[in-house]
């Protein structure tokens, strides 16, 4: 029965943030949080394997204690323990940094058979916190993953890459980043949500996981932010209404033909 | 170590096309930085014309690792080998090819070098600090980060087809066979099945006409071929039509194609910051959306409110009549 771990991440809600005029900056403190999108595939991939070949699911994060809320949620879809990774200390890293409290964290909590990563996280974008595991863990990896089947010590997947799609089989233990489409991710009901609340969340610090500071935080990341804007969008907005649909028609059309853009 | 050991600019993808046009812009940071630009190529019975090739577009140097655990592309024994030329050639810059393949091998080659990485870069320049200096997508594509990593080497993968090569000409260069023990991977392919193409390269077209979840079916999607065809333009889609249904080969956004063209008609598409942030180059942009709240009308120039089975139609005939 395979253990599985899927890191996760809390990320701000990116439609909700709000930019600063004075300076083009985006605002990201204060915006409501919630799970990565295609985390949430993750999650529910793993339960979808346990449903089938029983197991056991660990759902772990890297990110501040408001971030217990996210694993409250993880627990009320099916997973089994919780762990949020946290301390002051752990704050600016980067994927290199993320990735090294992640292996550590799991090198204490044992044996696995999968890791479930999203293919990325959508706010950083980076795709890189899988990859880094699995590599740092020493495990293959099997990256935009739309289709997985496990097969006793065995996974078959189907990855999603520009022009093909391949099917890659690995023993486990074996690291997997799924794509959006791979799942449809559950939404918990009201009873699963009230039983989770009586769930424990452990939460381990730098101390519990034996990581030094020199490898971690701002300290431990290699990548430096600069600064981050958001572009001005300049575009025209403008809505055409007309009596038919005929006539919005032609007076978009003579609209862009003014832009010069067809000319050829 | 200390971080003026490292020299010199290496490039790498294992899409042929796409390393040519790293080289393009890995020459122009080399010269800046007054260093050697390299190439790595990996395979198997690899042709010493490509070698050639190589040092015609801009290499000074290019390091052959030629095994048959290489011919085709794994994560696995790619890193290995990519880390290994790096830690005994040292250079201080790695640019690698930001497809998906290349996107799951630099954080490997990175983690195995103890350094960063940065994703998809658009934009690539040297500092007064001799430091470089890349933008990227970050908050779902919403804003553009300025960064660097301050651990050598500096890794990037490169955003594609967005850095010319340059044109072929004739240059010394060396070709260097480089040696090396492979692991056998832990994953095996046991099919590839090809996707069917569909859609033409995006990347250069002028006018696109892009689909979204509004159109019901495939065959709907005749109506934006139509319309296409009079503006000689090409067509695309959203995540959804391609991962989804199937409908195309690849889509436009943060996680598919980047697109600039002169004009692009969004039909039936809602306007996701995913798929929006993969338009914002195109220099007019037309939405049609029976939703008025949409908010891909926030990012379009001209927009429609309405149906689109009536509107797509409306438009092929309007540009018939006006453009002759
Ligand atoms: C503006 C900005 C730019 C940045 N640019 C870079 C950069 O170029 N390079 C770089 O290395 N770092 C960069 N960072 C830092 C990076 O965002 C963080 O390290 C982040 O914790 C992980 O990167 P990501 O969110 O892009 O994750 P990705 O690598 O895209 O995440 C992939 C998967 O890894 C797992 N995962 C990611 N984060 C966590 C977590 N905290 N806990 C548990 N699982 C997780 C999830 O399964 C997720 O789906 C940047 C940060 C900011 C604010
Ligand atoms: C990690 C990740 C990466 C992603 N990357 C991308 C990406 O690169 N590109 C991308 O496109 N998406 C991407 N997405 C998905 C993205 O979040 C949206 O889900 C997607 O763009 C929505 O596609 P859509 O606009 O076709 O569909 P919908 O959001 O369903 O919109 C359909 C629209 O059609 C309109 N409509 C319906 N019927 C009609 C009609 N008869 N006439 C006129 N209008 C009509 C509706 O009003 C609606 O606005 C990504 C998601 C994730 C999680």
């Amino acid at each position: 029965m395979p253990t599985i771990i899927v890191p996760f991440k809390q990320i701000v809600d990116i439609k909700e943030i709000k930019v600063d005029p004075s300076t083009q900056t985006p605002i990201t403190v204060g915006i409501p949080r919630k799970i990565s999108d295609v985390d949430k595939n993750a999650l529910e991939e793993a339960i979808k394997i346990k449903e089938k070949h029983g197991g056991k699911i660990i759902a772990i994060t890297v990110g501040p204690p408001e971030a217990k809320t996210a694993l409250r949620e993880t627990l009320a879809m099916g997973v089994d323990e919780a762990y949020l990774l946290s301390d002051p200390i752990f704050e600016g890293s980067d994927t290199l940094a993320t990735a090294r409290i992640l292996a550590k964290t799991i090198e204490k909590l044992g044996e696995f058979d999968l890791i479930i990563c999203g293919e990325m996280s959508l706010d950083g974008l980076a795709a890189q916190v899988g990859p880094r595991l699995a590599e740092l863990l020493d495990v293959p990896q099997i990256t935009y993953v739309r289709k997985v089947t496990v097969e006793g010590d065995k996974v078959i997947a189907e990855k999603d890459l520009e022009e093909e799609y391949e099917i890659v089989e690995a023993k486990m233990p074996v690291l997997l980043t799924v794509t959006r489409e791979i799942n449809e991710p559950r939404i918990p009901s009201l009873r699963d949500i009230m039983k989770a609340s009586r769930k424990e969340i452990k939460t381990w610090t730098a101390n519990d996981i034996g990581i030094s500071k020199e490898d971690v935080g701002s300290e431990g990341s290699a990548v430096q932010i600069l600064k981050v804007t958001v572009p001005k969008v300049e575009r025209k907005g403008i809505l055409v209404e007309a009596e038919t649909v005929e006539e919005a028609a032609e007076e978009v059309v003579k609209m862009i033909l003014k832009e010069g853009v067809l000319r050829r | 170590m200390s971080s003026n050991e490292f020299k010199g600019v290496m490039v790498f993808s294992e899409n042929f096309e796409i390393l040519l046009e790293l080289l393009g812009k890995g020459r122009e940071l080399a010269d800046k930085l007054q260093v050697e630009l390299s190439a790595v190529l990996m395979g198997h019975n690899i042709d010493e014309e490509r070698g050639k090739d190589l040092i015609k577009h801009g290499a000074d140097k290019v390091y052959i690792v030629d095994n048959p655990i290489l011919e085709q592309f794994n994560a696995e024994p790619y890193a290995d080998v990519l880390s290994k030329i790096a830690s005994e050639y040292k250079p201080e810059i790695i640019l690698i090819g930001a497809t998906k393949r290349g996107k799951e091998l630099a954080p490997r080659v990175a983690t195995k070098l103890n350094t960063g990485c940065m994703t998809e870069c658009t934009k690539l320049d040297i500092d007064e600090e001799r430091r470089l200096v890349v933008t990227r997508l970050v908050y779902g594509g919403s804003s553009i980060a300025t960064e660097y990593s301050r651990v050598k080497p500096q890794i990037a993968t490169v955003s594609p087809h967005t850095f010319e090569k340059l044109a072929p000409e004739e240059r010394k260069g060396e070709i260097v066979k480089f040696e090396v023990e492979v692991k056998e991977p832990r994953t095996k392919v046991v099919e590839r099945k090809k996707k069917e193409i569909v859609g033409e390269r995006l990347e250069e077209a002028s006018v696109i006409v892009a689909g979204g979840r509004g159109i019901r079916s495939k065959e709907d999607f005749k109506l934006l071929e139509e319309l296409a065809k009079v503006l000689n333009g090409q067509v695309g889609c959203t995540r959804p039509i391609a991962a989804d249904y199937g409908w195309f080969t690849n889509w436009i956004g943060i996680s598919g194609v980047k697109i600039k063209p002169k004009l692009y008609i969004a039909v039936g598409i809602s306007g996701a910051i995913q798929h929006t942030a993969g338009i914002m180059d195109s220099k007019i942009i037309v939405a049609i959306n029976k939703d008025e709240e949409a908010p891909i009308f926030k990012a379009a120039d001209y927009g429609i409110v309405g149906d689109l089975y009536k509107i797509v139609p409306a438009l092929t005939e309007a540009f018939k009549k006006l453009l002759k």
